[in-house]
């Protein structure tokens, strides 16, 4: 219990910062792409200002990434053992993916300014395709365990017949990997969304300034509506992926107990085990079936088909519902910009801009409840039908002294990343930059 | 060669890489606090031109020998991580207050020092730290309570060779990184932070030879088996004598050029001493990763799995060494790079 708990608060902690470390390269591109089309030197400061950001950033996603990577050995041994076997791969290639990033980053970052355009494209979209696959391969491992395939067991337990190729595309690879990529893009988009939103709502800005951030939350706007739309088309193959291969999960996504053709879908709402229903919820007729099969009558099983120790925490529902409603908002909030900006042709007014305010904050809520429902959904297993959490798990004591530290360091380091980036962008604010490019 | 031998040599040859570069990077980091608050001073800019951009690969290192640990010999993952689990937990903690430190310092004026000595001395304990593991993987310090082990805390704190395994791997740090930093600068044209770091190499040079030889006296009698090994392997040790003799004495030779001492060759024999020096200790560890638990042949893992991954690192090489050399030009070469003020 201590080792999953010290594991999933890793796994909270790097989420943030492995989110924002695949989303920003994209971003930076955008920039840079956008200078050479433009000769518009606010696209190179831009482009300038998020690599300092993410170069900070960087620090705490590499140091807390190889914390999860070391960690998982250490507090899940039984796990590993299965892994290492059947589903090493990903996690070999994916250090590799990782020192293309590295090189290239420091490529970037430091040898920028000695370099011609092509090669600074060349270098920053290396850093994002390296870091994109290696988040995909991650994921790799993470669908693995949901879709074990790829191996048998025998019967003293042993790992026989091993394919890793088979185990490295398992069935729900492809749809995990693209929403774990996408998701990231949209969560980042409307991250600088939030800070140009932020930044416009002040009313003693130079006009200067003023143009600065209405291209990045323009360029924001754009990305965001289009990564959030892919996001929820690709959650919608997430769902029937888990109808075919792990019907459980989507059970308990949906509080559903009896298995049922034309399932109605809840929204809202709490699973009660005892009455075995969500109460309080919305429930919307028939589309759980179309979501999973994309026909009325199809049927969905519910938990009742398991025994009830073999169901994963009730409250996963809630998660499934923040995750979704999160979504459901962002592609709501990014569209109905365009339209202001594009078919209106009217400024984005206060209220508006406070909402994006708040956008980057709940893409980041999202990605969380996200996480949680896909790990906690997956209980007690930790490889769906193979292994159970409570047998992947250490037998080494201190893990209790471990688990104290290492929440004392992600604490002190969310403070100190804030504390940084804001010193950092108070020290050197887009104005001064803005008002040298001309020189 | 038998599976399990070329992946043990695999692994070791990671090790290697990383002992290396992460010596260099942590004893930079270290002299880097040195010399950060002294301003007529260049000793601390040199390190942290060579640290901004390499310390991210160096780390990737790491964490690329964990995961070949896992991948080729996923039994023996099961037995160190129960084992090695509170100091490898104390070292991630260590390593991230390092390494984000070290780049926040880079980017706010307050708490400059703060973050400067605290990065600096957490990353002078790193090296010394994952070095106490191996006198762990020699014997005496693991038993078994109901069937799982555990580590003897109190044994281990209490014996003189964890102690000596530390101070040689604090002293290495400090040796291999000031000898490199010499060179480095001396590559950069500083004139006063090439002596500054010479004279550092010239007096730890010999001090952590002289710690790795007395090391081998104070290793347990459970670890016996491997003081014999070494008189089987003295020829790779004699050789590891020997090039950091030649080494050591190219660091007085003057150049042609008035400048005293040969950095570039000397860095040059000294790596190849830590070479000899490993690829000898590691061959007297055989067969055991963790003595008398564990050979790496009940370690290792299935031969498919191994091709395959074997498969992966060759390709991944191929793809990765343009991008080094690129970096190496860069970063390690480059005049505009190493000049800048």
């Amino acid at each position: 219990m201590l080792a999953r708990a010290l594991f999933g608060t890793s796994m909270g902690f790097h989420i943030i910062y492995a989110t924002i470390g695949v989303g920003v390269p994209l971003m930076i591109i955008v920039a840079e792409i956008m200078y050479v089309i433009t000769k518009d030197e606010d696209y190179k400061i831009m482009s300038k200002r998020w690599t300092k950001g993410f170069a900070i950033l960087l620090a705490v996603s590499i140091a807390s990434g190889t914390i999860v990577g070391v960690l998982i050995s250490l507090l899940f041994p039984g796990f590993m053992q299965i892994v290492g076997q059947v589903i090493a791969l990903p996690f070999q290639i994916e250090i590799f993916a990782f020192l293309i990033e590295a090189v290239f980053m420091s490529i970037y970052l430091y040898a920028a300014d000695r370099l011609p355009t092509w090669l600074r494209l060349i270098s920053i979209t290396s850093v994002a395709i390296g870091a994109a696959a290696s988040a995909i391969l991650i994921t790799d491992a993470h669908a693995w365990m949901n879709t074990p395939t790829g191996f048998e067991m025998n019967a003293n337990g042993e790992v026989i017949n091993v394919d890793p190729w088979r185990a490295f595309f398992n069935p729900s690879f492809v749809v995990t990997a693209i929403h774990v990529t996408v998701s990231a893009y949209m969560t980042v988009a409307f991250l600088v969304g939030s800070i140009a939103a932020a930044r416009l709502l002040k009313s003693n800005i130079s006009d200067q300034e003023r143009h600065y951030h209405k291209k990045s939350i323009t360029l924001a706007i754009y990305i965001g509506a289009i990564m959030s739309l892919s996001t929820a088309i690709n959650g919608h193959e997430t769902a029937q992926m888990l109808h075919e291969y792990n019907p459980r999960k989507l059970a308990a996504a949906e509080g559903l107990f009896e298995t049922t053709t034309h399932a109605p879908l809840s929204v809202g709402g709490w699973t009660s085990r005892e009455d075995q229903e969500v109460k309080y919820a919305i429930e919307i007729p028939y589309a759980l079936s179309f979501l999973a099969g994309d026909r009325f009558d199809t049927e969905v099983k519910g938990l009742n088909e398991y025994p009830e120790e073999l169901w994963p925490p009730l409250f996963v529902h809630t998660l499934f519902n923040v995750m979704v409603g999160i979504g459901t908002m962002l592609i709501g909030l990014s569209f109905l910009a365009i339209f202001w900006r594009w078919i209106l042709k009217k400024e984005l007014p206060g209220w508006m801009l406070a909402l994006f305010v708040g956008g980057g904050p709940l893409a980041i809520i999202g990605i969380e409840a996200g996480w949680c429902f896909s790990c906690i959904g997956r209980q007690p297993y930790t490889i769906v039908n193979v292994l159970k959490t409570s047998d992947a798990a250490t037998q080494a004591n201190n893990v209790g002294i471990l688990f104290a530290l290492f929440v004392i360091l992600y604490a002190i380091l969310l403070v100190v990343t804030v504390a940084v980036m804001v010193s950092y962008f108070k020290r050197h604010p887009v104005e001064t930059e803005l008002v040298e490019k001309g020189v | 060669m038998e599976e399990s031998l070329l992946a043990v040599a695999i692994l070791w040859s990671i090790l290697f890489l990383y002992s290396i570069t992460g010596s260099m990077d942590f004893g930079a980091g270290f002299w880097g606090m040195v010399y950060g608050k002294k301003k007529d001073s260049t000793a601390s800019k040199i390190a942290n031109r060579f640290l901004s951009p390499t310390w991210e690969v160096t780390n990737v290192f790491l964490v690329l020998f964990v995961v070949t640990l896992v991948a080729f010999f996923p039994f023996a993952a099961g037995m160190l991580a129960t084992v090695l689990l509170l100091p490898v937990g104390l070292g991630l903690i260590l390593l991230t207050i390092r390494t984000t430190f070290m780049v926040f310092e880079g980017k706010t004026e307050r708490f400059k020092d703060l973050l400067r000595i605290t990065s600096g001395v957490t990353g002078v304990l790193l090296p010394s730290l994952l070095v106490s593991i191996l006198p762990i993987t020699l014997g005496g310090f693991i038993a078994f309570e109901e069937g799982y082990p555990q580590l003897l805390y109190g044994k281990l704190l209490s014996s003189v060779t964890v102690y000596m395994h530390i101070a040689f791997g604090l002293s290495t740090a400090l040796f291999l990184s000031a000898l490199f930093l010499a060179d480095y600068a001396s590559e950069a044209g500083d004139e006063s932070a090439y002596q500054t770091y010479r004279r550092h190499a010239i007096w730890l040079g010999p001090l952590s030879l002289i710690i790795a030889v007395l090391t081998i006296f104070t290793m347990p009698p459970e670890a016996s088996w491997i003081v014999d090994n070494f008189r089987e392997n003295l020829y790779g040790f004699g050789m590891s004598v020997t090039l950091f003799l030649i080494g050591y004495v190219l660091l007085f030779v003057k150049r042609p050029n008035g400048q005293i001492g040969y950095s570039r060759l000397s860095v040059v024999f000294v790596v190849l001493q830590y070479g000899f020096a490993i690829y000898a200790y590691g061959s007297a560890h055989l067969p055991y990763m963790v003595y008398p638990h564990l050979t790496i042949e009940e370690g290792f893992t299935n031969p498919t799995m191994f091709n395959q991954l074997l498969i992966a690192y060759i390709i991944g090489l191929c793809i990765l060494v343009p991008a080094f050399i690129l970096h190496w030009k860069l970063f390690l070469k480059d005049k505009r790079y190493l000049k800048q003020d």
